[in-house]
């Protein structure tokens, strides 16, 4: 106790239980019955939607917007759960203004979308709320898949192929499923433990185990999986992060974003967990924002996004620079890290010409306590004889890799945004051509 | 500020705005707050015979269907007439009128289908000092069954004789309040003009059921467990009563008869739609159930700024306006081709014109790469269909074809005269009138 904004260094609890609590709530709160209703009302239900053509899942949208309408929004959630398993999450962490919501017509027509996210989750807690799983089981096949990751990806594609009548395990390295939906997502965008409640949920439909604690390349090996299965489907998610190439990068005090976003989510009391007085986050994704924002409802006095390329480039969608603003954090552009002093960052401005960033030699120093690096994931330890592709894992058509027998998908395999919507879709569409070829 | 007073059947009121015979003019309270709120008019709540009062149920009486976000878009409801003693009511009509006298109060009254009934109320109504009398041919449930209300609507004989009775009886204005549940409105009316109404007011409720409880299959309004059908009222019936008030507006028997329009009016725009069809004043009740009295003022303000915009200085400039403009479908113009024209910049791409028109329609609006809609004139008969269901106001409209024009459709050059079915070929009567 004592701590405060002001606390220098690193510290714990600078801010009340209280605040944090309420800082930490839920990002976009649940609709109430008669809101659904009022925001279903709103959907013109369009000839072969935009919506639906923006969504990386294709759900029906505009169908299961009018099945909130009539009052059935657990067939809502069935349209929506038969394109995404996962789509009680995707309501939650979508980036929809840049995807269904960036194309509905009323977007277009007045700047106010129909808000389909929250109608989507509107839907979708209603099932979870009421525990009842809308798939069953086809009969046993007596087929075997293998599923390396239980992240979004690997969910959705073990789900299908349960649903399909195979067996599926699922070998996990971390002792919790979910992948980045447990680990990787701010706190306030998947509240009250929904990323666990939700496999649990999936699990329903029977046919799956996980095998938790099984790294690829340490505990099990590719070889052994493709020998013992009879398919294998790799989402083991991008492990590795990249590195700064500044000086000092090996301080205490820096950090890699993803980390402190996995020990934020997993931490049982967030007035216990530590962070900056003054916060330097380099990177421009949703990762970078996710680490800036929550260390700002932490507690830390000020906190910067530091980005190496303009504005116009960033990953994050403008929604989120939003978001990042209003919660008091600075966004700063064309700079890049040069190194890291004590209780300093040194960064140099940029510019970028015909794609290509370069130091102007213009530097600047902002007090940093905390340095998180969030500027890009990267594959970590590809099994040996299959194909990459930009450090990816070389995938054509649903997910077929260079292995005969081997799938991937997620942020792992090559092509695609990494987004949550679009591993599911991956997953899924895997799951469809391994049962093709199974029964083939 | 363009003057609304308005002089219905020798009644001159600050305003068109009356409200109907309603639960809302049930008593001297309401038509006191009424009055104050700025309405022109009121016709109270229907009267019966003296003796004891009729009884209403004690459970629900209204049912209602909802538009989006529970916007009331009609109300029905099984409310019989005032459940007040009659000595009572025409003690509180006495009272208000004499201290609103600028204010119409018209008594409406229900009694039965007998002269000696009719004989005994109009003498005490008249003792009121109120401005005229309404008879309640109209109301569809409760009392009908006990002959009275749309029981007497529906039989135009009726209608004269009990007409007929009270203009021998009563000296004031006699206003025919029309039910709508009948199949030619034009019959009640010439009846009422026949027994000597002064005016016929309509419509009256619609016989309705707005929805079945699931659960229990009760429908609602329920009365443990039973429904009767109740009367149907408010913005979604106004279709209905115009017409209704048209057909009276236009025909030769009772053209002239002056019209007090009632059935959904809701805002000055409605009312105004209803005075051009012929109606010299309005009644209103649902809106006034569903926001308050204080609605009148945006029906003040607004039929005042549209009348000053239009340059009218008098309801009497516009109302009966469009009733030359309604005819026959035998006598419209079949020469009159437009094409519907869908306005690139303003569409928002939707694509509901295109379902609309190729799965029910005529298959004329093309959906080309990059979700644009454009109109085929050469199927396009212009149904109206696509800018019916466009959401975008005035992004389509039908456009109408310069005479001269070859018509795409029909590889018809457009004529500039008129003709109409009676002289087109395709009909067998012109045939054989030639």
């Amino acid at each position: 106790m004592g701590n405060s904004q002001m606390t220098p260094g690193i510290a714990a609890g600078r801010l009340p239980a209280d605040r944090i609590a309420a800082n930490f709530d839920d990002l976009h709160p649940a609709y109430a019955p008669h809101e659904a209703a009022v925001a279903a009302d709103r959907c013109y239900f369009c000839y072969d939607a935009p919506c639906v053509t923006a969504c990386p899942t294709s759900i029906d949208i505009p169908m299961f917007i009018r099945q909130i309408q009539t009052g059935h929004p657990e067939a809502a959630a069935k349209t929506i759960f038969d394109q995404n398993i996962l789509g009680g999450m995707c309501a939650r962490v979508c980036p929809t203004e840049t995807l269904c919501e960036e194309a509905c017509v009323r977007e277009t027509a007045e700047g106010k979308p129909v808000e389909i996210g929250r109608l989507q989750r509107y839907a979708t807690d209603t099932v979870m709320a009421a525990g009842t799983h809308p798939f069953r089981r086809a009969a046993p096949t007596g087929k075997r898949v293998a599923v390396v990751g239980a992240g979004p990806a690997g969910l959705s594609c073990a789900h299908r192929l349960a649903m399909l009548g195979h067996d599926v395990t699922v070998y996990e390295a971390r002792p919790r499923p979910g992948g980045l939906n447990e680990y990787g997502i701010a706190a306030y965008k998947a509240t009250g433990g929904f990323a666990a409640a939700e496999v649990d949920w999936l699990l329903q439909i029977g046919g799956i185990s996980i095998d938790y604690g099984k790294r690829l390349g340490s505990d099990i090996t590719l070889d052994g999986l493709v020998s013992s299965h009879d398919a294998v489907f790799l989402s083991v998610g991008l492990a590795g992060v990249n590195a700064l190439g500044a000086d000092g990068e090996d301080r205490e005090g820096v950090r890699d974003a993803v980390d402190f976003i996995a020990e934020l989510r997993q931490a049982s009391d967030l007035t216990a967990l530590p962070v900056g007085r003054n916060v330097v986050v380099i990177g421009g994704g949703m990762t970078a924002i996710d680490a800036a924002v929550q260390s700002r409802l932490l507690g830390a006095e000020s906190v910067t996004v530091a980005y190496r390329r303009g504005q116009e480039s960033m990953g994050a969608s403008s929604f989120e620079q939003d978001l990042a603003a209003q919660k008091g954090v600075r966004l700063m552009f064309n700079l890049r890290p040069v190194a890291v002093h004590e209780g300093e960052i040194e960064l140099e401005y940029t510019r970028v010409a015909e794609g290509r960033v370069t130091g102007t030699g213009e530097t600047i120093r902002l007090p940093a306590d905390q340095v998180f690096k969030a500027i890009g994931q990267k594959l970590d330890g590809a099994p040996e004889g299959i194909a990459l592709e930009g450090g990816k894992i070389a995938v054509t058509g649903a997910g077929r890799t260079s292995v005969k027998g081997v799938w991937a998908g997620g942020d792992c395999a090559s092509g695609g945004d990494d987004l949550t919507v679009t591993a599911v879709a991956e997953g899924r569409d895997a799951a469809m051509d391994i049962h093709a070829s199974l029964a083939g | 500020m363009a003057d609304l007073t308005t002089t219905f059947l020798g009644i001159t009121t600050p305003n068109p705005f009356w409200l109907a015979s309603a639960p809302p003019t049930d008593k001297e309270y309401n038509v006191r707050r009424a009055f104050e709120a700025g309405w022109g008019g009121v016709v109270w709540k229907t009267l019966g015979e003296a003796g004891p009062p009729v009884v209403n149920v004690n459970g629900p009486r209204y049912g209602v269907i909802h538009g989006a976000d529970r916007r009331v878009l009609g109300i029905n409801n099984i409310e019989l007439i005032t459940d007040r003693p009659l000595e009572t009511n025409l003690e509180e009509i006495a009272r208000v009128k004499k201290d609103y006298p600028d204010r119409a109060i018209i008594a409406s009254i229900m009694v039965p289908c007998e002269e000696a009934s009719w004989k005994a109320i109009l003498p005490r109504v008249a003792e009121t000092g109120c401005d005229g009398i309404e008879l309640n041919f109209g109301c569809p449930h409760g009392m009908s069954e006990r002959g009275m209300g749309a029981a007497v609507g529906q039989v135009p004989e009726y209608i004269e004789m009990v007409t007929r009775w009270c203009k021998e009886y009563y000296g004031k204005p006699v206003i025919v309040k029309l039910t709508p549940n009948i199949t030619d409105i034009r019959y009640p009316a010439r009846a009422a003009h026949k027994g000597g109404a002064d005016a016929v007011s309509l419509i009256n409720t619609v016989s309705s059921i707005t929805s079945v409880n699931l659960d229990t299959f009760s429908p609602e309004p329920s009365i443990d467990g039973k429904g009767s059908h109740g009367g149907y009222c408010g913005p979604a019936v106004k279709p209905i009563a115009m017409n209704m008030v048209a057909e009276i507006a236009r025909d030769p028997a009772t053209r002239g008869l002056p019209i007090s329009g009632i059935g959904g009016v809701t805002t000055w725009r409605d009312a105004a739609e209803f005075m051009s069809l012929g109606c010299g004043n309005v009644q209103v009740c649902t809106a006034a159930m569903t926001y308050g009295f204080r609605i009148v003022q945006e029906m003040i303000s607004g039929l005042s700024q549209w009348m000053d915009e239009k340059g009218y200085t008098a309801t009497s400039d516009f109302i009966g306006r469009a009733v030359p403009n309604v005819t026959d479908w035998q006598y419209l113009n079949l020469n009159y081709v437009a094409k519907a024209k869908i306005d690139q910049d303003a569409c928002i791409k939707c694509g509901r014109c295109y379902a609309a028109c190729e799965d029910t329609s005529h298959q004329a609006i093309w959906m080309k790469p990059g979700r644009v809609f454009e109109v085929n004139d050469a199927e396009c008969v212009a149904c109206n269909l696509c800018v019916d269901v466009c959401p975008v106001e005035n992004c389509i409209s039908m456009v109408p074809m310069t005479p001269g024009e070859t018509d795409p459709r029909t590889g018809r050059v457009v004529s500039r005269d008129y003709a109409n079915w009676t002289t087109h070929p395709n009909n067998p009567a012109a045939r054989a009138a030639e």
